[in-house]
């Protein structure tokens, strides 16, 4: 007899011993990522890009919307970040506010015209306005500086009243975002378990019965979506500071097809963890296999045609299907494709 | 007043005409039937009633109150619930679950993203009160996919009840039953009958016409024959078509 994963304590729970587990030892990665032959920058990238996963997961894997334009949303945030630095005020906190609001704004403005939809016709949507905002970012040289990118963004000293952290160092950065990302774990964490949350991943059992039930549908997509818009420019502010700049390169489709990918690999779809599996993995193989060859690339994409293949659950799914032993989360196996073509019929 | 009204109700699709012209008001408790052959417009009358179609023409009334076209969602709102001839339930979710996604109570706090759902006992003894009714309360913390088929049927219902709804739409709920299990539904539509406001689509006649106290037959989009079990016996289309010889 097969049960419901539901009642484990974990949900109730704003910080569950996963939780704590994996933030003592990300908390332990600048002592020991030199001698490992790595470099504190790539914890930086990995937990920006976890983030943004997580983000961009919780329309993915929680709400079943194939959104295939996220990069926008992280780009729009590392460009909010910087143009709120040189044009309104020099504050850290101000600026990743701005980037989280304007990358929410602009989440918001796509969903009104595609809330609507789901299936194939939701991702090509997000698609199209993933191309605009791309363009956009390409021709606005006067604001964006273009294919050259917005340079010179500086990482602002975080500032709490009483003590002012420099965050210049790799390493104090990789805590100050180890904070933040900590924070934001939880909060998505309780998100994806509360009423609200609950009620998004039912309606992406069933649009129609959650409608026959009186929910209004169209909102709660448009407002996960708007939230995950908004989540992943605050990663976006982040990325700008990291990298001391923003590029309209990560709003490209193919680097938004990176963050599918590694919600895929790692298993979004059937675990909150899956993406942050996923980052990890993709990030590490492209400077292991990258340092090995100049294809990993090509390397990597057919580990994801063999998970796709053979592991559609994705690394967490196949980790926590050999625990359990029992079919139960492989019979989820083609979620993937239901996911792409609409759980119901299409729309 | 009747609790509902449908008055001239009229759809196409397309230049096809689904329903011609459909009446129909029923007072509050009643059980209404709707028979007719396949294809005939009943579901989509559902679907009118419960806000999936927009009728092009005719209106209805939910308690004198217009709700004609207006979404799903509205329509649930003001207390309408309904189950469904292909089944639509959250299949990851437990049966549980299931049912507290349906209370109103669960619906009122729909954007409460602060608390853990699964920290309110409140919702977890609702849900279980409803599953008593339907009998599935010894299998609240089974996936709905899991369940056997006449346990799924049962949940359809329970996730309509959690509503709390004024009037209980049902389509076609003995769909696929056997035997045994058209008894089990007959015991609880039956219990649930007078208390409930229920219009249902059914092709079961035996099951219908013991429990209905109308039925209207529906054919080419229109309301051939309309009247109690008894009545229908005596009516010359029913009479024709041969359905009455359950009555």
């Amino acid at each position: 007899m097969t049960t419901s994963p539901q009642p484990s304590s974990d949900a109730t729970r704003l910080v569950t011993p996963a939780m704590l587990v994996l933030w003592l030892v990300l908390a332990t990665v600048p002592l020991w990522i030199a001698r490992v032959g790595l470099y504190p920058y790539l914890g930086i990238e990995i937990l920006i890009w976890s983030l943004y996963a997580l983000a961009f997961n919780l329309v993915l894997g929680t709400a079943g919307l194939p959104s295939f334009g996220h990069g926008a949303y992280f780009g729009i945030g590392a460009y909010a970040f910087g143009l709120c630095q040189f044009n309104v005020v020099a504050n850290l906190w101000v600026c990743l506010v701005a980037a989280f609001a304007v990358a929410g704004l602009a989440g918001a403005l796509v969903a009104l015209f595609i809330s609507h939809r789901r299936g194939i016709y939701y991702a090509f949507m997000t698609i199209a306005f993933g191309q605009i905002f791309w363009t956009l970012a390409i021709k606005s040289h006067g604001i964006t500086g273009g294919e050259d990118g917005l340079l010179k963004i500086a990482r602002l000293p975080a500032d709490f009243g009483v003590a002012r952290f420099d965050l210049s160092d790799n390493v104090a950065f990789y805590y100050f975002v180890l904070v933040l990302f900590a924070l934001a774990v939880a909060a998505m964490w309780r998100l994806t378990h509360s009423p609200y949350g609950r009620i998004v991943a039912a309606i992406k059992q069933s649009e129609t019965r959650a409608a026959h039930l009186g929910y209004n549908v169209w909102l709660y997509k448009a407002s996960i979506f708007t939230l995950s818009a908004a989540i992943s420019g605050l990663a976006g502010g982040l990325f700008a500071m990291a990298q001391l700049a923003a590029f309209p390169d990560v709003m490209s489709l193919h680097q938004s097809g990176y963050v599918v990918m590694m919600t895929l690999v790692g298993g979004g779809l059937v675990s909150f963890w899956g993406p942050v599996v996923g980052v990890f993995v993709f990030l590490i193989a492209r400077d292991v296999i990258g340092a090995l060859t100049n294809a990993w690339m090509l390397n990597f994409g057919l580990l994801f045609i063999a998970i796709v293949l053979f592991r559609p659950e994705g690394i967490a799914g196949a980790v926590s299907a050999a625990f359990q032993k029992h079919s139960l989360i492989r019979r989820q196996g083609n979620s993937a494709m239901r996911l792409l073509f609409g759980g119901e019929r299409w729309r | 007043m009747a609790l509902i009204e449908a008055a001239g109700i009229h759809v196409r699709f397309g230049d096809r005409v689904v329903l011609e012209s459909i009446d129909l008001a029923v007072p509050e408790g009643e059980f209404h039937g709707l028979m007719g052959p396949n294809g005939a417009g009943k579901t989509t009358f559902f679907n009118v009633l419960t806000g999936r179609v927009k009728p092009s023409r005719g209106s209805i009334r939910l308690d004198g109150r217009d709700v004609t076209g207006l979404s799903s969602h509205r329509i649930a709102a003001h207390g309408v619930a309904r189950s469904f001839q292909i089944m639509t339930l959250f299949d990851e979710f437990s049966a549980r679950e299931n049912v507290t996604v349906g209370l109103p109570a669960f619906r009122a706090r729909g954007f409460d993203m602060r608390h853990a759902a699964a920290n309110d006992s409140g919702f977890a003894r609702s849900a279980m009160e409803i599953l008593a009714t339907v009998g599935l309360a010894d299998k609240a913390d089974i996936r709905a996919r899991d369940l056997s088929y006449g346990d799924r049927r049962a949940l359809e219902i329970a996730v309509a009840l959690a509503q709390g709804p004024r009037v209980l739409c049902l389509d076609e709920p003995t769909s696929g039953l056997g035997s045994d299990g058209v008894q089990r539904l007959a015991a609880l539509v039956g219990r649930l009958k007078g208390k409930l406001t229920i219009v249902a689509i059914e092709h079961d006649m035996e099951f219908l016409f013991a429990l209905a106290d109308r039925i209207s037959v529906i054919h080419w989009g229109q309301v051939v024959a309309r009247g109690t079990p008894h009545e229908l016996q005596q009516n010359e289309w029913v009479k024709r078509s041969n359905l009455g010889r359950f009555a």
